[in-house]
C-alpha cells in the first residue's frame, strides 16, 4: 500500500465525477445546448485527482484552457461549472468566463488561465503572498507539455526556486500540445528534467495511476507547506478525446490509443481495488448512481438558470463595479 | 509643506503606505541591492534598509515573472508595487498585464480583485528606440486597467498613495525628465520640477483632472512632460495676449472627462499635446470625446501635437523634432485662431 493511505473511492468518485460531468458536457455540445468550445480531460482525471486531494480550500490551483477536472477535483460544485458552460448568470463566472475559465475562489480556484503557460508566474505570486502571510498554503499550477516551453513558465520556475515558495507545478504531459507531439518540441524525454537546471526536484510520476499521483503529491505537497520549496511533478498522461470539439485526431494513430485506453485511469482503479478486494461490484455502482445523479442535477439546475442581460457585460470590469 | 522631486515623493508614497499596512511590498528588478540604485531612477533608494529585502524584493530579469508575481500576490492578499526599468519593458509582459491583471476580475464574474501597482518610466531620453517610447495609450485601450500619470511632485506622491490603496491593477506612468533624480541617474535636459508636499497625510483620488493654468481662448491638454510644453507655450502665448488653459488630466482612466468637455465649452478650441506616435493615440481618443460631446462649441478643428509615426530616434537633433516642443503648441494654438 503506498505511504499516502489514499482515499480510494473518494479518489474513484472524483474520477467518475468529472468523467461523467465531461461526457455529458460532449453530448450536450453536440445537440447544440452548450455554446462554449470544450477542451476535454477525458483520460487525465488521475491528475487532478490525486493532487488537488491533499489541497485544502485555501491553498490555490491554477489551470488551463482544460479546467473542468481541476475545478471538479478542486471542489467548485458541479452545478456551477455546469450552469457556466451553458452562458447562464448562475455560473461560476457569472457568464463572463465560459469553459476555459471556470474557477471559484471561495474554493482556492481563480478563473482558469487559458493562456499557455500564463498561470506559472501567477502561481509564484499566489505561492510567494501564502509565504508571506504565513498561513501555510501551498500554490498548484497546472500546464501541459505545450506550456513548458513558454518562457513564462521558465521564468516562473526560477523565481520560485530562488524564493523557495511554497509552489507545486504539475506539467501533465499528455504527449501533444493540441496537435504537436512532444518529440517534436522537445529534445529531451522527460520535461522534469529541467527541474535541475532551476535546482528543484523533478519527478516523473504515471499519470493514469490516481495512487502514483496521490503519493508523489503528498510528497511535493508536504515539503512545499514546511517551507523545502517547489517540485517540478511531471505527470506522463494522455488526452483519450481532441484537443478541442473540433478536433478530429487525424494526427494519432488508433494503435496509440488504444495501448493508452488500456492504461485509462478510472478503470484501473477499479480494477486494482477489485483485485485486492477493496471494493464490490455493488459499491461502485451505487458510486455510479450517485455521480449520474449529481451531474442530472447539474445539466437541471443550468437549464433552469436565467440567461445574463446582455447588459450585465457592463458589470465587473472594475472590481467592486456594479455596473 | 516641504519641497520635494517627483523621486523623492514617489518614495515617500510608497514608505508611507509601507508603515501603513504590511501587505504592502515592492518588487522589481535593482530596487533593493545594496550599492545599487534604487531602481532605474532612485524611487526606492534606501527602502531596502528601512523595509528589508522581503519587502523591497529584487528579481531576476524576469519582466513576465515580475507582473505575474504582483497578479498573483496581489489575489492572494498582498499588495505589490511592481515596477519596470523602462516602460518599453512592459511590452515583455503583456500577456500578464493585458491578459491576465486586466481580465482576472471580469472573467470571475467581480469576485476576484487584483489591487496590484504597476510603476513605469516613459519618455525620449537620448537612449534612441527602446528605451523611451510613450506608453499610456497602449493600455487605456485595455478595459481592467486604471492608468494614472502625474506630472507633479504632489500629485506623485497622492496618485501612488490611491493606487495602493485601490482594488484594481493600477499602471502608474512616470516621466523620466520629471523625476528630478540625482546623482549618477540623474538626466540631461531633465525639468526635474520641485513641488510642494504638504507634511500631512493626503490622496489625490483616481479619475480627478486639474486645471493648470486658466484661460478662456484655447483648451490645451498635456500630460507628463508635455504637461510642461504646454505650459510653456500658454505663457508665451499670454505675452501675445492669447489665454490659453491648459488642463492635466493626471489619471487617463477613468478619464476626467468633463473637466475637458466644460473647458472646451468655455474656449471653443482645443489642442491636445502628447510625446505618444499619432496614430491610434491617446489625443486621437480626446479629439473624438470632444467632437462626439461638443461638437457645436468648437470654433476651429481639434488639433493634435504628437510625436510623428516613427520609431523614437537617438540623435539629440531629432529627438527634439521628435517629442513635441512648445513651439509646435504654439503653433498649433495659432492654427486654431
Amino acid at each position: 500500500m503506498p505511504q499516502s493511505n489514499p482515499p480510494l473511492l473518494e479518489l474513484y468518485r472524483t474520477m467518475l465525477t468529472i468523467r461523467r460531468f465531461e461526457e455529458r458536457c460532449n453530448h450536450l455540445f453536440m445537440q447544440g445546448r452548450i455554446p462554449s468550445t470544450l477542451h476535454l480531460y477525458i483520460g487525465q482525471e488521475a491528475v487532478a485527482t490525486g493532487v488537488c486531494a491533499h489541497l485544502k480550500d485555501t491553498d490555490y490551483v491554477l489551470s488551463t484552457h482544460r479546467p473542468h477536472g481541476h475545478a471538479i477535483a478542486k471542489g467548485v460544485t458541479p452545478r456551477s461549472i455546469m450552469a457556466e458552460l451553458f452562458a447562464k448568470a448562475t455560473g461560476c463566472c457569472k457568464g463572463k468566463g465560459g469553459s476555459m475559465h471556470v474557477g471559484d475562489m471561495r474554493v482556492g480556484m481563480p478563473p482558469a488561465i487559458a493562456i499557455v503557460g500564463g498561470n506559472a508566474p501567477i502561481a509564484c505570486g499566489m505561492a510567494l503572498a501564502q509565504k508571506r502571510l504565513g498561513n501555510g498554503g501551498v500554490t498548484v499550477s497546472s500546464f501541459g507539455d505545450g506550456a513548458a516551453n513558454e518562457g513564462a513558465v521558465h521564468e516562473a520556475l526560477n523565481m520560485a526556486a530562488i524564493w523557495d515558495l511554497p509552489a507545486i507545478f504539475v506539467c501533465e504531459n499528455n504527449l501533444y500540445a493540441a496537435s504537436t507531439a512532444f518529440a517534436t518540441a522537445f529534445k529531451i524525454d522527460d520535461v522534469a528534467a529541467r527541474a535541475a537546471a532551476y535546482g528543484m526536484p523533478g519527478i516523473v510520476v504515471d499519470g493514469n495511476d490516481v495512487l502514483a499521483v496521490h503519493e508523489a503529491a503528498a510528497a511535493a505537497i508536504a515539503r512545499a507547506r514546511e517551507g523545502g520549496g517547489p517540485t517540478l511533478m511531471e505527470c506522463k498522461t494522455y488526452r483519450l478525446c481532441g484537443h478541442s470539439r473540433s478536433d478530429p485526431l487525424t494526427y494519432r494513430t488508433k494503435e496509440e490509443e488504444a495501448r493508452w485506453l488500456e492504461r485509462e485511469p478510472i478503470g484501473r482503479l477499479a480494477a486494482q481495488m477489485r483485485e485486492q478486494d477493496l471494493v464490490t461490484e455493488e459499491r461502485l455502482r451505487k458510486i455510479e448512481e450517485v455521480v449520474v445523479a449529481v451531474i442530472d442535477d447539474a445539466v437541471a439546475y443550468a437549464e433552469a438558470s436565467p440567461d445574463p442581460l446582455p447588459s450585465d457585460a457592463l458589470q465587473h470590469v472594475f472590481y467592486g463595479q456594479e455596473a | 509643506m516641504a519641497k520635494m522631486s517627483i523621486a523623492e515623493a514617489l518614495r515617500q508614497a510608497i514608505r508611507e503606505e509601507m508603515v501603513r499596512d504590511p501587505r504592502v511590498f515592492c518588487v522589481g528588478e535593482d530596487i533593493g541591492v545594496e550599492g545599487g540604485f534604487g531602481g532605474a531612477f532612485t524611487v526606492t533608494l534606501g527602502l531596502s534598509e528601512e523595509f528589508g529585502h522581503e519587502r523591497i524584493l529584487d528579481t531576476p530579469i524576469s519582466e513576465i515573472g515580475i507582473a505575474g508575481v504582483a497578479i498573483g500576490a496581489a489575489m492572494a492578499g498582498l499588495r505589490p508595487i511592481a515596477d519596470v526599468q523602462y516602460g518599453d519593458f512592459l511590452f515583455c509582459m503583456m500577456d500578464q498585464l493585458v491578459n491576465q491583471a486586466a481580465k482576472m476580475t471580469y472573467m470571475s464574474g467581480g469576485t476576484v480583485s487584483v489591487p496590484m501597482v504597476m510603476r513605469a518610466p516613459v519618455g525620449s531620453t537620448r537612449r534612441g528606440a527602446q528605451h523611451a517610447q510613450s506608453l499610456e495609450a497602449f493600455f487605456t485601450h485595455v478595459p481592467g486597467l486604471k492608468v494614472v500619470a502625474p506630472a507633479t511632485a504632489y500629485d506623485a506622491k497622492g496618485l501612488l498613495k490611491s493606487a495602493v490603496r485601490d482594488d484594481n491593477p493600477v499602471l502608474v506612468f512616470e516621466h523620466k525628465l520629471l523625476y528630478g533624480s540625482k546623482g549618477p541617474r540623474s538626466e540631461a535636459g531633465a525639468l526635474s520640477p520641485v513641488g510642494e508636499v504638504p507634511d500631512e497625510e493626503y490622496l489625490v483620488p483616481i479619475g480627478k483632472g486639474i486645471v493648470r493654468r486658466e484661460g478662456s481662448d484655447v483648451t490645451i491638454v498635456g500630460k507628463l512632460l508635455t504637461l510642461y510644453r504646454a505650459l510653456g507655450a500658454a505663457e508665451k502665448l499670454a505675452a501675445e495676449g492669447i489665454s490659453a488653459e491648459v488642463i492635466d488630466p493626471r489619471t487617463l482612466v477613468p478619464l476626467d472627462r468633463e473637466l475637458i468637455l466644460e473647458s472646451v465649452r468655455k474656449t471653443g478650441r482645443l489642442v491636445i499635446v502628447e510625446e505618444d506616435n499619432l496614430t491610434g493615440g491617446w489625443a486621437a481618443d480626446i479629439a473624438a470625446i470632444v467632437a462626439e460631446e461638443a461638437f457645436f462649441y468648437l470654433d476651429a478643428p481639434i488639433v493634435r501635437v504628437s510625436a510623428p509615426d516613427t520609431p523614437a530616434p537617438f540623435a539629440p537633433v531629432m529627438e527634439a523634432f521628435y517629442v513635441p516642443s512648445e513651439e509646435r503648441v504654439i503653433e498649433a494654438v495659432r492654427s486654431t485662431l
